[in-house]
């Protein structure tokens, strides 16, 4: 069995964001404006978080990257009404946005806030509206969408090993965000395969999990 | 014995005057201006309104909450004070019953006014997912709807009765319609005894479903693991909640009824005294649940919960937070212990504060949750929007209008129990000067001397 995860190692991280442009880009993610930046409603799967610990003079601060941690007990999937929010056998978890009646239960029940809703039909200035990527669902108003973990270029990658008539690998494909990374402080791949560097990455002490003791069970490994 | 039925069905027969029909008109327009803003909501999205991440809920949820509750009160009051035969419940039962009928549907909209996409609302029946407490709270829900509306109609029939053999004035279709409603009742002995057992069996049903659909309505938040939301307490604290402020509204509506139409032979002041006492006890409950509630998260010391603990009794919501408690606990307290201030006038203004307190205590249950998630970079703020604020007046409105028209068009108050009230005062031998449980019996053997 695959079950996809990702840790993301602080000490590369250099916080530039180029993840963050990347996924959104990728997922036709709505650009926003400021007056709905104001609001807090800016959508970005992916986002880079402050964390500050300690007080002054005695400060360190830490950037997290965040995104649906597509945890193995998720809170999210339970409480949907209609299933449009499900675990999936390869240990993500989907989002069917045509499905979701926009009831936001998911997004409240996530203890990490990293479900986002539509509150308006999402728009792109000019030119850009033209250039959405084709394998991507756009979304409609009043639906919930979150981080699949590139769950399109997955379908891409499978296509590509059924034409090449081989199995399919883990490492054949990776999301946007671990592409653009400069300092490969991101790494994905299948947490079940225990020669795969995530997984190594993910047992090393080094590793720990936000929010652990809620019990989701969070696929997502941070490396302090 | 004054005519009990011309008494009561005033409200009906008399032509309804100015003040009225502007009071229903006005009620109407906001009504209508609520479904305006609802309308634009759809076309544009939930951007309208002041919701935002992380507040994903805010004022509809409030209303929800607080309309399924009100309607907890008529059930309440005419189920449970039946089958326990409380006499004081018979001049609230009916009204009790029309709150309960009328208040349902506003808390069902404003469950359909939040959703995103409120044309896919039956895919909730096409690929229902039973682990949802929202899926349990569609199937709760429309029960209760269904069962309090038959309810409702049942302890209707024989007063609708009265109406077709009374309302000799009115147009014969209308007449007409009332003869058809009434089920050919003609108030034999038999027909008393089967509603009797049918309202006694339903009764006990509704009790139980109450208890069912207010926790159902408390599973939305309590299962998930959102600091504020997830306690074992938010049930019963919803149940109770539910009760308290229906009350306070039956109460309301009875002094506003007896008002307009000069019912108070039948609802006097002893009914609204003891029905105080009642209020009363509620209120000292929600103040204990309170306590507990508060003092578990601060004993606790979870961090997410102490921040939330923090911003609601010092922080960003201190203000809602006491005001709700000021109108929920202490007002109440004072006006309905001391039996100087427990007027009629008093108790109205005390309900309806209890009731601007109660969707203030959902208020403070539902926002600052949202506004404080676990994760401390995600906190937020929320003001609602005029589109918030325009469906919530429009609720209010559209249930204080469909009771204004109700009482129009059937009795008030329940004319056949009432009728047995008087008939049972009449069977005691003094009444008025002992009190009901003297046992006269008891009383006469030790007088004949056979003791």
């Amino acid at each position: 069995m695959t079950r996809l995860g990702m840790v993301i190692d602080l000490n590369k991280c250099s916080g530039c964001q180029a993840c963050v442009v990347a996924c959104a880009t990728e997922n036709n993610v709505g650009l926003g404006n400021p007056e709905d930046a104001a609001m807090g409603r800016i959508i970005r799967w992916l986002q880079i978080l402050p964390e500050i610990e300690g007080e002054y003079p005695h400060v360190s601060g830490k950037l997290l990257p965040m995104m649906c941690q597509q945890c193995d007990r998720p809170s999210c999937t339970y409480v949907c009404p209609v299933a449009a929010t499900y675990p999936v056998s390869n240990g993500t978890v989907a989002q069917i946005y045509w499905r979701c009646i926009g009831c936001r239960y998911c997004v409240n029940a996530c203890p990490y806030t990293l479900k986002w809703f539509n509150w308006w039909k999402p728009v792109w200035p000019g030119e850009m509206a033209s250039g959405t990527n084709p394998d991507v669902t756009l979304r409609d108003k009043g639906v919930t969408e979150k981080c699949t973990f590139g769950s399109h270029r997955l379908l891409r990658a499978k296509e590509q090993a059924r034409e090449e008539k081989r199995p399919m690998r883990a490492t054949d494909y990776v999301p946007a965000c671990v592409e653009s990374c400069p300092t490969d402080a991101i790494v994905f791949g299948d947490l079940d395969d225990p020669d795969s560097e995530v997984s190594q990455l993910t047992r090393s002490s080094r590793a720990s999990r936000v929010l652990e003791e809620v019990g989701t069970r969070p696929k997502v490994s941070y490396l302090n | 014995m004054a005519d009990v039925e011309k008494d009561i069905l005033v409200s009906v027969a008399t032509k309804p005057g100015r003040g009225y029909l502007l009071t229903c008109g006005l009620l109407g327009l906001i009504l209508v201006w609520g479904i305006i803003a609802w309308t634009r909501q759809v076309q544009e999205g939930l951007g309208v309104t002041g919701l935002n991440a992380p507040v994903f809920w805010g004022v509809y949820l409030v209303n929800f909450v607080f309309f399924i509750g009100i309607s907890h009160a008529g059930t309440l009051i005419s189920s449970v004070l039946r089958i326990t035969d409380t006499p004081w419940r018979r001049p609230f039962t009916r009204l009790a019953e029309a709150i309960t009928v009328f208040s349902l549907p506003f808390g069902a909209l404003s469950v359909i006014v939040d959703l995103g996409g409120p044309h896919r609302l039956l895919y909730v029946l096409k690929f229902p997912h039973f682990t949802s407490a929202v899926l349990w709270d569609v199937v709760c829900i429309t029960t209760y709807l269904i069962t309090s509306c038959f309810y409702f109609y049942l302890a209707l029939v024989p007063d609708i009765a009265v109406c077709a053999n009374r309302l000799t004035e009115v147009s014969p279709w209308r007449r007409q319609i009332y003869r058809t409603l009434s089920l050919n009742w003609t108030g034999t002995e038999r027909q008393h005894k089967v509603l009797n057992r049918i309202m006694t069996g339903m009764s006990i049903f509704l009790f139980a479903l109450v208890i069912s659909v207010h926790t159902n309505v408390s599973f939305v938040f309590g299962m998930t693991t959102k600091p504020g939301w997830h306690t074992t307490l938010i049930s019963p604290f919803f149940v109770l909640g539910a009760i308290y402020s229906g009350v306070a509204a039956v109460i309301c509506f009875a002094a506003l009824l007896r008002k307009l139409f000069h019912l108070e032979a039948y609802i006097t002041k002893q009914h609204f005294n003891s029905v105080a006492k009642f209020l009363l006890a509620l209120c000292c409950f929600w103040l204990y649940a309170m306590i507990i509630e508060h003092l578990f998260v601060f004993y606790g010391k979870g961090e997410a919960e102490l921040r939330l603990f923090e911003s609601k009794v010092l922080g960003q919501h201190v203000f809602m937070f006491w005001l709700m408690f000021a109108l929920c606990f202490p007002v109440p307290f004072v006006v309905l212990a001391v039996p100087k201030f427990r007027t009629i006038r008093n108790l109205v203004i005390v309900c309806l504060l209890v009731n601007i307190g109660m969707w203030m205590e959902r208020y403070s249950i539902i926002i600052p949750s949202g506004v404080h998630p676990y994760l401390p970079w995600g906190d937020g703020q929320y003001f609602p929007s005029w589109v918030e604020w325009s469906i919530t007046a429009s609720w209010v409105s559209g249930f204080t209008l469909l009771l204004l028209l109700f009482v129009r068009f059937f009795p008030p108050l329940t004319i056949w129990e009432i009728k047995e009230e008087l008939e049972g005062a009449k069977a005691e031998p003094e009444p008025g000067e002992a009190p009901g449980w003297v046992r006269w019996d008891l009383i006469k053997a030790l007088e004949s001397g056979k003791w």
